[in-house]
């Protein structure tokens, strides 16, 4: 990254002088953060606090493991499988699909405005995760939406006959794909312009195919972008709840909706339970956030 | 080089199906609220409604203050950061980015347990509470955009040497901020307001586990109870997040019109 290379030298430049000067007035310079710091602690930071510090206490007050050990029940269990299993298949398919387009509109020959195009559509299309998305699918692949009828009417394919159903795993993950794929496109674009072109002729020289170029140049290079693509991807689709609830209502039980029903009525019939809910939905998406952040500082590495 | 070509254009094209046809399938399904022929009776019918009504200026009215907040903190934040903090800048990035780390139902669990009735700062006890925790709450996932948003533009200005000149004519901080940075990074801060404006609009969760009357629950509300007007709102709500990253291309156009002139 541009702004991380640079930082050290403004740093060193920006030290010299004044800080021998403010070094008696250090607190007063710190006032200019405080609010912001105030801020982030009171809306952000305290209420996470509270959250995890909440998954290891008894509703009197003691530390305990128990609210942790009361997620494995059948239907918390079920949850956590199904969110796993919707973030990392809509996070494969959307970084598959995604490294596609990508690489079709950067390498692919197309026309250079295809390329602006696609990076402003995928620029808004990754803000449009949110219930106008579920509405815009009912509208397409509900029972009566636009691609159903014409299916049936036009092609005499009856997709609902076939055992489809939009309000489902299938039709909540074509959904998030929705999504996923444009950031995919805006996160790996930079990653396919750092390929440089020399490398390619250097493997043509070589006698390499255009298969054997993607399969051992370029995919190697790429491999830890695409890694942490995936990890954020998955941490993207975990989170999600707005989606899922306006297109599925609570008969698909991913963790968030469980959680958020949990917020709203205390289904799981205990508060505490919630906040270790709610604790291992952090630790989750950290972990994948973490391994995102990671793999971006090797992948970066190339991209100079 | 030829069957790269077509794979790439076979390739763009199922991209063009699968991200088109769902947003002409919403138009589609918006005018069919009268049967046998398209109309716009779904949209009338929603923009005659009473709650969208109030529901939709709830949600502007929201946004406007979270913009006006969010300038307030980041701005002066990101100018002293970059003048006189930078060996914190790390960690102060770091926190911008914790939002897109927590999920948001997180965040907003954490406010229902630590504002409530029987704590130190009761803040969900009351309406205008609950109004200004759900600000607070939207400026905290607006956070990332906002912070990125006016750092990038405080980038391409020399903070060092405008700030040095405006002290040494006698401007005081206030002033600095107020009539030298702002308007230097107003390009930068408009895009980080309209990228706020369009998650503030739609955004469900915390409206709706804050029971506040936004717009966002009103949707999921109208999904569950109307056949037509769900599309129409989707289109609304389309339309808005376009036109919000429309006028963010066109002020980073601008930005760059104006950066290359200097």
């Amino acid at each position: 990254m541009i702004a991380g290379s640079k930082q050290p030298m403004a740093a060193t430049t920006v030290r010299d002088l004044p800080r021998r000067r403010l070094g008696a007035s250090l607190p007063l310079t710190w006032l200019g953060v405080a609010p912001f710091l105030l801020f982030a602690l009171l809306f952000l930071i305290l209420p996470t606090i509270q959250i995890v510090l909440g998954a290891f206490r008894t509703p009197d007050g003691s530390v305990t493991l128990a609210n942790l050990q009361g997620l494995a029940v059948p239907n918390i269990l079920n949850a956590t499988w199904l969110s796993m299993k919707i973030s990392l298949l809509t996070a494969l398919l959307g970084c598959v699909a995604g490294l596609a387009l990508a690489a079709a509109v950067t390498r692919g020959g197309l026309p250079p405005w295809l390329r602006d195009a696609t990076l402003t559509f995928s620029g808004v299309a990754s803000n449009f995760a949110g219930v106008p998305l579920a509405f815009a699918f009912i509208a397409t692949l509900g029972r009566l939406g636009l691609m159903t009828v014409v299916l049936r009417d036009w092609f005499g394919v009856n997709i609902y006959a076939t055992g489809f159903n939009l309000i489902s795993f299938t039709g909540l993950a074509l959904t998030y794909l929705y999504f996923q794929i444009p950031l995919m496109v805006l996160i790996i674009t930079p990653a396919l312009d750092g390929l440089k072109r020399e490398w390619r002729e250097a493997a043509e020289c070589l006698g390499a195919s255009g298969g054997q170029y993607w399969r051992m140049v370029a995919l190697p290079v790429l491999w830890p972008s695409l890694l942490g693509t995936f990890a954020l991807l998955f941490a993207n689709a975990f989170g999600a709840v707005a989606t899922a609830m306006a297109l599925t209502g609570p008969s698909l039980s991913i963790m968030p909706i469980i959680l958020f029903a949990q917020i709203r009525g205390d289904v799981l019939q205990d508060p505490h339970l919630g906040y270790a809910l709610a604790f291992s939905m952090i630790v989750i998406t950290g972990i994948a956030n973490f391994i995102y952040i990671m793999l971006r500082s090797r992948a970066e590495r190339w991209v100079k | 080089m030829k069957a790269a070509k077509i794979w790439s254009w076979f390739a763009f094209g199922l991209a063009v199906i699968y991200f088109f046809v769902p947003l002409i399938g919403t138009f589609e399904f918006s005018l069919r609220a009268r049967r046998g022929v398209y109309s716009f009776d779904a949209y009338r019918s929603v923009l005659g409604d009473p709650q969208f009504v109030a529901t939709f200026t709830y949600s502007v009215v929201l946004a406007l203050f979270t913009i006006v907040f969010g300038v307030l903190i980041v701005t002066p934040t990101a100018f002293w950061v970059r003048l006189k903090l930078p060996q914190i800048r790390p960690m102060v990035e770091f926190i911008t980015l914790l939002p897109l780390v927590i999920p948001p139902i997180i965040i907003v669990f954490g406010y229902i347990r630590l504002y409530n009735t029987a704590s130190y700062l009761p803040l969900t006890g009351s309406a205008f509470g609950t109004n200004i925790l759900l600000m607070f709450g939207y400026a905290t996932l607006a956070l990332p955009y906002m912070y990125r948003a006016v750092d990038t533009g405080l980038r391409t200005i020399d903070i060092r040497t405008l700030t040095e000149a405006a002290q040494s004519l006698g401007a005081g901080w206030t002033t600095v901020i107020g009539r030298l940075i702002l308007p230097n990074v107003l390009v930068a801060i408009l895009s980080g307001a309209f990228l706020t404006f369009a998650i503030v609009i739609g955004e469900y969760v915390l409206a709706a586990l804050l029971n506040r009357p936004a717009f966002g629950p009103y949707m999921v509300w109208m999904g569950g109870n109307r056949a037509y007007e769900p599309a129409a709102l989707a289109v609304i709500a389309f339309s808005i997040t376009w036109a919000c990253m429309a006028v963010i291309q066109l002020a980073t156009r601008l930005s760059k019109h104006t950066r290359a002139q200097r």
